[in-house]
């Protein structure tokens, strides 16, 4: 993984500097709240319903395990013993003290992190999939792009008040994204054209929130060396001509929308055809220095399908079942992709106590070369198991409640923080996340059904993605009561759609029977190997209405 | 009233004046872009004697000005609050694309914590609200040391500066 040098160092504990002197000037009244807002904000600190909370960056999702113990000791110290990994792959504390978060980004900075525009109306932390450099299908590690596009959007002069807050993901992979980057203010997914060169396919103005809408291309394909400047172009074009008069309409979605694609390509290449050959212009000696960051370990020379692994499988079947949904395929022979899942039964889809942070980093140490890497679903990966090694892995992950094997199923839920901590939620998401859990938590059943992508989201803001849930959930306020939206058919995969709403809302206590009678459509009108997304898309959205509602009169 | 900073320095208020569209025009008056675009042959004159400068509001973009900020010696970018950000794009597009290289000013809701990237994005001075503190205010400037991005004083990003 990347590592700083003493660049990188100095600008983050600059920055540190500078918000502890923010925030002896907020406490001794020199800043008023309005205006210490953003910079708090862009220091990650929200004020929730109850307390503030902190949100850290971890990076395109990676970390290593030092740092994990040191978000363990934070959640120990500073927080209630626990934190929260959310959907853009960062860590939340929810109950730190204001006064002192400066301390707690000094803790982090020493093991280089930070909670850096991971709030506010700025570039945020820049997503990926979370099996970049270990599957085999990729056209090129993303991640070093990824870490190219973190620093030029750190502390970018320009662009820390745009209208509204900027996400970016990178999908390399192709025909497949675990990135959503097609519901992304710019998605960037690394190609090769037709003479071999590795470039950018550029998508903007996707979205979820109020107004889900999938984003459009912009440009078929950009050069590698162009990356930055044409992301400096699209940005600059925002900022100048986005709205700012209405939060909800301030996204580049809405801008692209209203301009149109093709004007807004033409405002974007006059801007680029200006910059795009001067000194911004990526050299060859700036991406090689960032990728010796990101070349292979020493694998060791292996086989796949180790007797080790073999016996194991065939003798215990809990085993063979997480094999099975949660390690997936590595591009190296005799080396598998673990997925730990943070979606137990009882727990909030997400959270981790400092024991299990302190255990996963216990695991990485042992099983996977010391990282680990933070899924938009809310799990974790250790990329680099030997598959000889998987059994023990699992026995000890089981023993600390991380090895349930439930990676992708109805079970596997993306959920936000909602009305128990949130203070813009209409509606409490956990409690709803929890009852599905406790009704559905039979795995043969799960495990038949296959891959369902429930997201719930406690309201429009849409952190739990619940637009592209193949069931989306989402908490609405009724007249003071908390009341639910099912949405069906969404996807965030490279066939990406928004969700369509099923009809009226639910009370939370129907909605587990809500989600059986959806199930039990499905299974009864699937054919062989259908999953739930093909099986909505060939029977259509009225059949399942019909299903849920009852025959309309 | 305002605190001038120039060049990372308070200074003493210098002799500009923001002028009213039926106000008359005067040595050293700021003038609306509407005016400007309205009497430019009149005003040429004024402007070529050094005396001359234009105020833009937030949602008036470099490219509506163009190459016409050569007639001033001084653009007033307006903030109506902190946290609007165009004018910073407003900025770099007066000194990199359309080479401004008259005093570049930040006025309206100017405030420390915006200083250093103000000065980034080409602003030479500022109007600094008057409840900030002048202390805090010049320590500003320095808030860090180093940056990774190519701004309107220095074309090359922190890449081609790596030792």
């Amino acid at each position: 993984m990347y590592v700083y040098d003493e660049y990188d160092q100095q600008i983050l504990n600059e920055r540190v500097a500078q918000f502890k002197g923010q925030m002896a000037r907020y406490l001794d009244g020199k800043i008023s709240n309005d205006e210490f807002l953003p910079l708090r904000l862009q220091n990650g600190i929200y004020v929730q319903r109850y307390a503030p909370m902190l949100r850290v960056a971890i990076p395109y999702g990676l970390f290593n395990t030092a740092q994990m113990r040191r978000l363990a000791r934070i959640a120990r110290d500073y927080d209630k013993g626990y934190a929260h990994f959310s959907t853009r792959q960062n860590i939340q504390f929810n109950w730190p003290e204001l006064s002192r978060c400066p301390d707690i980004l000094a803790e982090l900075a020493e093991v280089q992190m930070h909670a850096v525009q991971t709030s506010g109306n700025c570039i945020r932390n820049t997503t990926t999939d979370e099996y970049a450099g270990v599957i085999a299908d990729e056209v090129v590690d993303p991640r070093p792009y990824c870490e190219i596009i973190r620093q030029w959007s750190t502390f970018h002069p320009e662009f820390a008040f745009l209208p509204r807050k900027f996400k970016i993901a990178v999908n390399a992979v192709p025909g497949q994204d675990r990135a959503a980057i097609q519901v992304h203010d710019i998605g960037v997914n690394i190609v090769r054209n037709d003479d071999g060169d590795i470039g950018y396919r550029i998508l903007v103005g996707g979205g979820l929130g109020r107004t889900p809408i999938i984003a459009e291309e912009i440009r078929a394909f950009l050069a590698e060396e162009d990356l930055l400047t044409y992301l400096d172009a699209i940005i600059r074009v925002y900022n100048q001509f986005g709205r700012r008069d209405n939060k909800y309409k301030a996204r580049i979605k809405i801008l692209v929308k209203a301009l149109g694609i093709e004007r807004m390509r033409e405002l974007v290449e006059d801007e680029w055809n200006r910059i795009k050959d001067g000194e911004g212009r990526l050299i060859s000696a700036e991406l090689d220095r960032v990728k010796k960051h990101f070349i292979d370990p020493e694998y060791r020379q292996l086989t796949n399908e180790p007797t080790e692994l073999v016996e194991a499988r065939a003798s215990n079947p809990a085993f063979a079942r997480w094999l099975q949904q949660n390690v997936k395929q590595h591009k190296q022979a005799g080396y598998a992709i673990v997925v730990l899942s943070l979606k137990q039964k009882g727990n909030p889809p997400g959270d981790v106590t400092a024991e299990q942070m302190e255990h996963i980093a216990d695991l990485a140490d042992q099983y996977s070369m010391g990282e680990i890497r933070s899924t938009h679903q809310q799990n974790l990966v250790l990329a680099n198991v030997e598959q000889a090694q998987l059994f023990a892995l699992w026995q000890d992950a089981k023993a600390k409640g991380l090895a349930t094997p439930t990676l992708g199923l109805l079970t596997d839920m993306i959920c936000c923080p909602g009305g128990d901590f949130c203070a813009l939620a209409n509606a409490k998401s956990i409690p709803v996340a929890e009852a599905i859990q406790q009704r559905f938590d039979n795995l043969d059943y799960l495990h038949d059904l296959g891959e369902i992508d429930l997201n719930i989201s406690g309201c429009m803001n849409a952190c739990g993605h619940h637009h592209i849930g193949h069931i989306g959930v989402l908490g609405v306020d009724k007249k003071g009561e908390e009341f639910y939206q099912i949405s069906l058919g969404g996807s965030s995969g490279d066939d990406a759609s928004i969700g369509k709403i099923l009809g009226p809302s639910f009370a939370r206590d129907a909605m587990p029977d809500t989600i059986a009678k959806i199930l039990d459509f499905y299974v009864a009108k699937r054919i062989a190997g259908e999953t739930f997304l093909e099986a909505y898309r060939r029977i259509g959205h009225d059949s399942f209405k019909e299903a849920v509602y009852g025959k309309a009169h | 009233m305002a605190k001038l900073i120039k060049e990372n320095a308070f200074v003493a208020p210098d002799q500009w004046q923001l002028r009213g569209d039926e106000d008359t025009v005067t040595d050293f008056s700021i003038i609306t872009l509407t005016r400007w675009q309205a009497e430019k042959e009149q005003l040429k004159s004024l402007a070529q004697a050094g005396k001359l400068a234009l105020h833009l509001t937030s949602d008036q973009t470099a490219d509506v000005l163009a190459d016409d900020c050569h007639h001033f010696a001084l653009i007033c970018i307006d903030f109506p609050k902190f946290a609007d950000g165009r004018g910073y794009s407003c900025a770099r597009l007066l000194r990199e694309r359309y080479r401004f290289k008259g005093d570049l000013r930040a006025v309206g809701d100017v405030l420390i914590d915006q200083l250093f990237f103000m000065n980034r994005c080409g602003f030479s001075s500022q109007a600094l609200r008057d409840d900030q503190d002048e202390h805090d205010a010049l320590a500003a400037f320095s808030t860090f040391s180093v940056s990774y991005q190519n701004d309107a004083h220095d074309p090359r990003p922190l890449f081609r500066r790596r030792a």
